[in-house]
């Protein structure tokens, strides 16, 4: 009974067809993924059974949610967003620049947040000691790094180039490069995790987490764009990535909205 | 389509949700997280469970992001929950002294997490909480639940506890322990599965 990727690719496929009927049944767009995605193994034990209990955020000011905790410069050194500096020697790979900005829904900047990333290494190894999978450790990277929003609510890191790995979802399961990313917003129910991907990778249809994202719009928006202007001449390839958190604020309140 | 046009409100969707997968632990958690409360302030509770999933195994791959308030009710804006060190590169940790309210804990390898914070102030006509967010491995969108504490009179009048059944509203009540700390599981899936919350 080994699970092969023509298994898995015939559950992505029959979970994008119900998501496709749900809408043309009138169904709302679906921005996030369901927390019970079977293609994605780890969800089966692992996703709530009970609806979720809905709290209407406009009806109490005073809720602990609607504030979020603050971050500052004591919380980051200045060179926490190069993760190509963290060693005494050069990491292998090829170095990017990944850039962005973090904005609430009403595409407003979230200026001052904290951003953290972490990845796997150019042969896409991560640091970790519980990664089993057989590729070289890089000594010059370790993969982690973070900063605050400026006042136009931009980040940039530099880094280098994640490989792809294996998993163990099922037989012959690759995981596409991709960086894991960490965010807070203005408020604590805006907070966000997620992973961002690179243009045109030919693993994006036979892996069951981005799939877990049934609408192709919304899948889309996990994608970073190639952004020649990020480049930087004889050192780094640009990419630009902007991020939008879900999720009410207090200054809907506070602005009578 | 990753150049959000904000001058076209149509064009600004959110970014979905991922998983933070198995390797977010050198990333992530930080010396101190879950150590809240400042030294000798008074006012300090332990909370402390286990996480689980549907078939009861624990999750040691899962952590909690735990903000709440002062004694009196109060959020804080102070940042220095994760301290680094401009000299060496490392951390500085929490200096003891200030109360951000926020703090991470993981699970560690037999799925058992604690956090040590300041006693939650009631705020507004809710009964004093914590509020808690849960992200593990498999779980492809963070769940927010709240921590109560038993014995507090206020319980009684919680515009949201008053909106749960007696078992599913018992899910979100810490219970003192004989050593003074309270217990708090997370149940992920199934029997006694805690009451997850979503904002709107
Ligand atoms: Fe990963």
């Amino acid at each position: 009974m080994t699970l092969t990727q023509h298994d898995i690719d015939a559950e992505i496929a029959a979970e994008h067809a119900a998501y496709e009927k749900r809408v043309a049944d009138g169904g709302p767009v679906e921005h996030q993924p369901r927390r019970d995605y079977a293609p994605y193994r780890s969800s089966t034990l692992r996703h709530p059974k009970q609806p979720p209990i809905n709290i209407d955020v406009s009806r109490d000011p005073e809720l602990v949610e609607l504030a979020s905790p603050a971050f500052g410069e004591r919380d980051i050194t200045e060179i926490d967003n190069d993760l190509t500096r963290q060693h005494t020697g050069e990491p292998i790979g090829e170095r990017i620049t990944v850039s962005g900005r973090l904005l609430d829904r009403d595409g407003r900047p979230l200026r001052g947040q904290l951003v953290e990333i972490w990845q796997a290494n150019s042969a896409g190894r991560y640091a970790h000691q519980r990664e089993q999978h057989d590729a070289p450790l890089d000594p010059n990277f370790t993969g982690v790094g973070r900063m605050l929003t400026d006042d136009q609510g931009q980040y940039r890191f530099t880094t280098v180039q994640p490989g792809p790995y294996p998993w163990r979802n099922h037989v012959n399961a690759w995981r596409p490069a991709h960086i894991h990313f960490s965010m807070f917003g203005s408020a604590f129910t805006q907070r966000l995790v997620t992973q961002m991907y690179f243009p045109a990778d030919p693993l994006f249809p036979y892996d069951p987490i981005i799939q877990s994202v049934t609408d192709d719009a919304a899948r889309q928006r996990l994608v970073a764009t190639y952004d020649h202007s990020l480049s930087v001449p004889e050192f780094s390839m640009g990419y630009h990535w902007d991020i939008v958190l879900d999720g009410p604020q207090a200054t809907w309140i506070e602005e009578g909205r | 389509m990753t150049k959000i046009d904000t001058s076209n409100p149509a064009a600004v969707l959110p970014t979905p949700s991922h998983t933070v997968g198995p390797f977010y632990g050198y990333a992530l958690p930080f010396p101190g997280g879950a150590d809240i409360a400042p030294a000798g302030d008074g006012h300090e509770v332990v909370v402390r469970g286990y996480v689980y999933d549907g078939e009861g195994t624990p999750v040691p791959d899962a952590f909690l992001e735990i903000w709440g308030p002062d004694h009196e009710g109060n959020l804080p804006q102070v940042d220095g929950s994760i301290r680094r060190d401009p000299a060496t590169g490392g951390y500085l940790g929490r200096n003891g002294v200030e109360f951000t309210g926020w703090g991470r804990s993981q699970t560690d390898a037999g799925g058992h997490w604690y956090v040590r914070t300041l006693w939650p102030g009631a705020r507004g006509d809710n009964a004093p909480y914590l509020s808690v967010c849960v992200f593990a491995r498999g779980l492809l969108v963070h769940l927010f639940t709240r921590i109560y504490f038993e014995g507090d009179p206020a319980l009684a009048s919680d515009p949201l506890l008053a909106r749960l059944a007696p078992e599913r509203r018992d899910t979100l009540v810490a219970r003192p322990q004989a050593d003074g700390t309270y217990r708090f599981d997370v149940r992920l899936q199934g029997e006694g599965e805690t009451v997850f919350l979503e904002f709107t």
